[in-house]
């Protein structure tokens, strides 16, 4: 498959690139949820509109009514979402949780996938037990009691967790906490009793909880896949999220880069458009370039995804790393080379320095992905 | 079967019947390179039969048309082929300039008798070629070259010197940038074909700092060269010589594309075992570059086959490309330690850890410096003021 978007991805793009570009923008949605303090960091009214757009069923089945589309369709959604800082449940629900949700019985797939069809329902994700991302440890411990389970433990990272009328959560129900096997996944619903989420804002203004499940019983149809074999369910949201996370990360590092170009056309200094000058022109073009690279490998990652292919684990991680890096580099070098003006609240610049810090936390930083890519490699 | 599978298994048969095992092995040296030209030796039976055995399918240059001794095969086709290639770590036939840059170059500007002679006799690697580009005082500035050949009406004499000429002692003939107007900087060179045979040709390798001498001067001393011996248009050697470029960038950029998963950790690890940790984040964090930017490298070729690929585009492959490939020697001089600063040693096959770590540091000094290709980025790409 070629590495470039055919001519219904295409047509997808220039829909998602208007419609964020007009509804999606930093002043209607980042700054107004942010600056009135909003408990859930985005708009419902916008999340109806995703709905109606069919983005929120992007990665359903048509079967159960979604799009049906795959992992390059769900990117050119997201990287509009980072062009425009766009907050919205889009990837924890519509990509991460919609892919936990693909393979369940049709009982959950009923129980829930209307509301995210229709933008009613917002679905958090659980995985992560303390600062940074470690999946392979999973000590939050689910024991069987009567015919269902009984919840207990910590979670951490936990985006959207107080606004979300379901959490995605992985826990251990067999072995030690560092074992791959023995962890089930479960959907557990938000208005279960003994949930206490501890919500706070991010430096990018996103809502995330540190949440405690203080033994929670859920019923044994909460269980997503197969009691005890949930690590291979887990291994595709992973997947899902960090190539999702990966695309959202490329519409950043493009949103900063253009606006540092432009800058870079408009301001005077010493009488001479700042542009002109070969110390930044070099670093411009180096920062696209990193960029185009990152672009180029999130493709390839996305299109490996949706063919099943084996190296899609491997260059999920390549991705999400590289466009950390990209990203990162790109963010920088936004604020240098505006200068003070990059520093102030007003000016957007800083608003994609911030996004870009949370979305290399989420799924795992370039330094886990790099670890990842020695230890697949088999060094 | 579509008929692209029927391509596949087609190519995997005749691969399987036609390379030898020998030619499926890393290249290890110089002579493992097949050349070709009027005076190359085989280094053994199966350089010889591979050559020979891709000349009669035209599979040295397979997506030239068959009337050039290509074998006529679409983008598709050709992809497949460089992939079952891949797969079985088949050799190239023939490297050559001839394949990698006059031929674009005769293809694009070349007259239909120009075509049948030159491009028959580089698909058999019957002439070997070299390139007089860059001259002593025009490196990054090329157009300011001086070399100059005087109007004699049936010949032109050329006067001159070309530096960095690529295996000038070993080839037969060159591809020239020749001034025939002082008056015209841009509209006063014409790209003149000669054999290097010719009388008042002398040519001296340059000894690098790797110790190899892959590079001459040239110089022309009153050489005669006949005025048919041109490609486009006399005068207008700048356009085919950009074209050139442009090429020439691809290829250092090594932008092979192909779906690579090898990493150059784990192959440091089998060759010394222990790695430092700092070393083997350093390492991870190169092979992340090194696979993302093997799939722009694929990306980049999709992209030109249906023209979506930006023009400039060749310079940002050439720009990371070479980078990259400096960065990787660095990191297998590291790993390698001090059995890597073996010069002359056999288990070193020469110091060729050494030798090769050395030769990329040309890597972003030729085909234009890594600074050109920057600046080439900042005005065509990104449009910057007064680049």
């Amino acid at each position: 498959m070629p590495l470039y978007h055919n001519d219904d991805q295409a047509m997808l793009a220039e829909t998602a690139s208007q419609f964020m570009a007009d509804e999606g923008a930093i002043a209607k949605q980042l700054r107004h949820w942010r600056d009135t303090n909003c408990k859930d960091g985005f708009g419902h009214a916008l999340w109806k509109q995703f709905a109606e757009m069919g983005f929120t069923g992007i990665l359903v089945s048509e079967e159960d009514g979604g799009m049906g589309m795959g992992h390059v369709e769900a990117g050119i959604v997201l990287e509009e979402i980072g062009r425009n800082l766009t907050p919205s449940p889009f990837l924890t629900s519509a990509v991460v949780a919609a892919t936990a949700l693909g393979g369940v019985s049709a009982e959950l797939r009923g129980r829930y996938l209307p509301g995210l069809l229709s933008g009613d329902s917002v679905f958090a994700v659980a995985i992560d037990e303390g600062p940074k991302h470690r999946p392979e440890r999973i000590a939050c411990r689910a024991e069987k009691a009567g015919n269902g389970f009984k919840l207990s433990g910590n979670k951490d990272f936990v985006i959207h967790g107080a606004s979300a009328q379901m959490l995605v959560v992985a826990a251990r129900t067999a072995g030690a906490d560092d074992d791959s096997d023995g962890i089930t996944l479960f959907a557990v619903p938000a208005d279960a009793a003994g949930i206490n989420h501890d919500s706070m804002r991010l430096v990018d203004s996103s809502m995330a909880t540190h949440t405690r499940f203080d033994g929670v019983d859920l019923d044994g149809d909460a269980v997503i896949g197969e009691v005890d074999g949930g690590r291979e369910i887990l291994n595709r949201m992973l997947m899902a999220g960090r190539v999702g996370s990966a695309a959202e990360g490329v519409g950043v590092a493009r949103g900063a880069m253009d606006m540092t170009v432009t800058y870079l056309k408009q301001r005077k200094q010493f009488g001479k458009l700042i542009g002109e000058f070969q110390a930044l022109q070099h670093r411009a073009s180096h920062l696209y370039s990193e960029v185009e690279i990152a672009r180029a490998v999130v493709i390839k990652a996305q299109q490996l995804l949706d063919a099943g292919s084996e190296k899609a684990d491997l260059m999920t991680s390549v991705a999400k790393a590289k466009v950390a890096r990209a990203a990162g580099l790109s963010v920088k070098e936004a604020v240098q080379m505006h200068g003070g003006i990059g520093m102030t609240d007003e000016y957007d610049v800083g608003l994609y320095m911030k996004r870009d810090r949370a979305l290399q936390e989420f799924m795992g930083d370039a330094y886990y992905h790099a670890g990842r890519v020695a230890e697949l490699s088999g060094y | 079967m579509s008929d692209l599978e029927t391509f596949r298994a087609e190519t995997r048969a005749w691969l399987e019947a036609n390379c030898p095992p020998e030619m499926r092995e890393p290249v290890r040296d110089e002579e493992d390179v097949c050349w070709g030209g009027r005076n190359w030796t085989f280094k053994n039976d199966a350089q010889k039969a591979w050559l020979e055995a891709c000349v009669a399918k035209g599979y040295t240059v397979p997506a030239w048309p068959k009337d050039y001794g290509g074998a006529g095969l679409d983008p598709a086709e050709a992809k497949v082929l460089r992939e079952e290639m891949n797969r079985i770590n088949a050799r190239p036939p023939l490297s050559s300039f001839g394949i990698w840059m006059l031929g674009p170059a005769l293809l694009q500007f070349g007259t239909e008798e120009q075509k049948l002679h030159y491009l028959n006799q580089i698909a058999r690697g019957e002439i070997r070629w070299c390139q007089g580009y860059s001259e002593p005082g025009s490196g990054s500035d090329l157009v300011s070259m001086q070399t100059f050949g005087e109007d004699k009406g049936d010949h032109w004499l050329v006067n001159g010197q070309k530096i960095w000429t690529s295996y000038a002692d070993k080839a037969d003939w060159i591809f020239c940038l020749v001034r025939t107007d002082k008056a015209n900087k841009y509209q006063g060179i014409t790209f003149m074909l000669f054999d290097m045979a010719s009388e008042g040709v002398s040519t001296k390798p340059i000894l690098l700092i790797s110790g190899n001498s892959p590079f001459c001067e040239t110089f022309f001393d009153d050489v005669k060269v006949p005025k048919d011996q041109f490609v486009g248009e006399i005068n207008r050697g700048w356009d085919v010589a950009k074209y050139l470029l442009g090429h020439e960038r691809e290829m250092i950029s090594g932008a092979g594309g192909g779906d690579r998963t090898a990493t150059i950790g784990a192959t440091l690890k089998r060759m010394v075992g222990e790695i430092d940790p700092v070393l083997r984040a350093e390492l991870a964090m190169f092979d992340v570059d090194a696979l993302a930017y093997s799939a722009m490298g694929e990306k980049f070729l999709d992209e030109v086959k249906v023209g979506k690929a930006h023009p400039a585009q060749p310079n940002m492959m050439k720009y990371a490309g070479t980078e990259l490939n400096k960065r990787r020697h660095e990191l297998m001089m590291a790993a390698g330690g001090s059995r890597a600063l073996e010069w002359d040693s056999p288990e070193t096959r020469g110091g060729q850890p050494a030798r090769n770590w050395l030769r990329t540091k040309a890597n972003s000094i030729e085909g234009g410096t890594s600074e050109v290709m920057l600046n080439v980025i900042s005005k065509r790409i990104l449009d910057l003021p007064g680049a």
